[in-house]
């Protein structure tokens, strides 16, 4: 039994995981997710996963092979990448942008910056908000959830002929059996028209949304999941949430006739999927304790600003992006003291 | 690279080819950044600042070069800004006499060909150091290599941007504009992925070569 004999700095103990589990986990997690999506809007949500995904994964091998690097399609962060991707894109997206935002989300969020670790900034959030500057009317086009017809016709927007213009889908929304959509999320609602849609609404699933941010429920179980095995950092979705719920109580004292109540603000729009599943990117969230939580704050904050005060009506992913982009100076400013290590002195 | 003092006079090809491929302005060199990020939303107004800048280079390069041993080396500078400052006025009242509409799309960036840092690279590398022919024929390269720098930028951006190319459809009146490519950010894709398209066409014989 001659073992050969290893020499290494520390630290030596190994946890035993590997980027590659880390993330395939990560991607179970989001399979309840889809699940449920697919479930609200049918097949062109399952369509759209698919497409956004694989334009991921093909960009990946593709960009790969261009650049002589070794395949690193099975360290699965591509797939987290095109899941996360059109789990932000509105569920009737043209499959032809779809596959626009996956490209550029690998190729210009990681591919250019020297792949998985280097990347600065969220890829998935840098394909939608390339997709959000070039198609701004095809990223607000909703279609309400539970369509009756879901399940045997896709929307007529999602099969748009690459380059072109999507067609109107309010005729194709006449057809099902909806009751009183109004095509506006509940945060344009509440922005441009003052409704607070009920929290009731909300968990349902039959708020207009994303394809999967409506389930703030289903998304917290399954980072739950993930925080319990520790493939995420618990401290930011809870840094994150916490600092959004705080702004909201705060500006409901201040004007409780104008502005809506913490739990709206918590359960609307992309908050809880951009708190549980794209602030916590590893590679693009800072490391030390106090900075992870400086971090979700900086971001929950940013968020309730650009939705109160900004053009837009939701802003998780201008927030987190800031947060990306501040990370290296939180981490710089955050360095907690090693044990037995003096002050530096300015020479 | 850099010229001996004592510099060759002959006129070779890569004279001319020097500005459109070796140096070229705009993907090599990257210079004059402000009117190819600014200009370039379509291919007509970036073909026509390629070709007023490249009037004004090559004007002032042949009078630079004329009167290269007579300026004294203290006030070259100030010299050259004047004699480029000249040539930029007469460019901008002839835009403004010949089209009004390009005349205001192309706005405060045909004044700035005065700081435009292609024009006075040109005359303090090239013109003040070689006979007026010579400087001439560089000068037209550089600009032709600025010229097809701006168009490859301007024609992208106008057929994403617009679905258009010269102002004529490609694409039928259902074609999804990319809002983003007339915008600033656009700018900035589409010069990266030129340059990343420039520099693996440049790399390609420079490694078979084995360079």
């Amino acid at each position: 039994m001659s073992q050969p004999i290893e020499l290494r700095a520390a630290p030596h103990q190994h946890s035993g995981r590997s980027v590659p589990v880390i993330m395939r986990n990560v991607v179970y997690s989001m399979l309840p997710i889809c699940a449920f999506s697919v479930w609200q809007y049918g097949l062109s949500a399952l369509a759209l996963l698919l497409t956004v995904t694989a334009a991921c994964l093909l960009t990946e091998r593709l960009l790969n092979r261009a650049s002589a690097q070794p395949n690193t399609l099975n360290d699965w962060s591509a797939a987290i990448t095109g899941i996360l991707l059109a789990l932000t894109l509105p569920p009737a997206f043209p499959l032809w942008m779809g596959v626009v935002s996956g490209f550029v989300a690998i190729a210009i969020g990681k591919a250019l910056f020297g792949g998985l670790g280097y990347n600065v900034f969220n890829p998935a959030l840098v394909g939608r908000a390339f997709v959000q500057a070039a198609f701004p009317v095809a990223i607000t086009t909703w279609v309400p959830a539970f369509a009756t017809q879901r399940f045997s016709e896709l929307v007529p927007s999602t099969l748009t002929a690459p380059l072109m213009m999507p067609p109107d889908v309010t005729a194709w929304i006449k057809q099902q059996s909806v009751d009183a959509f109004t095509g506006a999320t509940p945060l344009a609602r509440w922005k441009f028209e003052n409704v607070a849609v009920s929290a009731n609404d909300l968990l349902s699933g039959a708020a207009t949304a994303s394809t999967g941010e409506t389930s703030a429920i289903l998304i917290l179980l399954c980072g739950l999941y993930l925080a319990a095995r520790k493939f995420m950092d618990w401290r930011i979705p809870v840094a994150v949430l916490a600092s959004a719920a705080a702004t909201a109580w705060l500006f409901q004292l201040y004007d409780p006739a104008h502005y809506p109540s913490p739990l709206f603000v918590l359960l609307s729009g992309g908050l809880v999927l951009g708190a549980v599943f794209m602030a916590t990117d590893m590679a693009t969230s800072p490391v030390t304790p106090l900075g992870v939580w400086i971090y979700g704050a900086v971001i929950g904050v940013v968020t309730m600003m650009i939705r109160y005060f900004g053009g837009l009506t939701e802003g998780v992913m201008y927030a987190i992006l800031l947060g990306n982009a501040l990370t290296p100076f939180i981490d710089q400013f955050t360095q907690p003291r090693v044990f037995g290590a003096q002050k530096d002195e300015k020479p | 690279m850099s010229l001996p003092e004592q510099a060759d006079d002959s006129i070779t090809l890569d004279t001319f080819l020097e500005g459109v491929w070796r140096q070229n302005p705009v993907f090599v060199m990257v210079l004059g950044m402000c009117p190819t990020l600014a200009v370039t939303v379509s291919a007509i107004n970036a073909l026509s600042m390629g070709v007023a800048t490249t009037f004004v280079l090559v004007s002032s390069c042949l009078l630079i070069s004329m009167i290269r041993n007579l300026v004294p080396k203290e006030v070259r500078i100030a010299t050259y800004i004047v004699i480029i400052a000249t040539f930029v006025t007469l460019v901008d009242y002839l835009i403004q006499a010949v089209s009004l509409k390009l005349y205001e799309a192309l706005g405060a960036f045909i004044q700035l060909i005065v700081v435009n840092c292609i024009i006075l690279g040109r005359a303090e590398a090239h013109a003040s150091k070689h006979p007026p022919l010579k400087s001439v024929i560089n000068a037209l390269g550089m600009g032709v290599g600025f010229t097809i720098g701006l168009f490859a930028l301007g024609g992208t951006r106008e057929i994403l941007g617009a679905g258009n190319l010269f102002g004529i459809s490609l694409f039928g009146e259902h074609f999804q504009p990319w809002v983003v490519m007339v915008l600033p950010p656009g700018g900035f894709f589409v010069l990266g992925g030129w340059l990343l398209l420039f520099a693996l066409l440049r790399s390609k014989p420079a490694t078979e070569g084995g360079h």
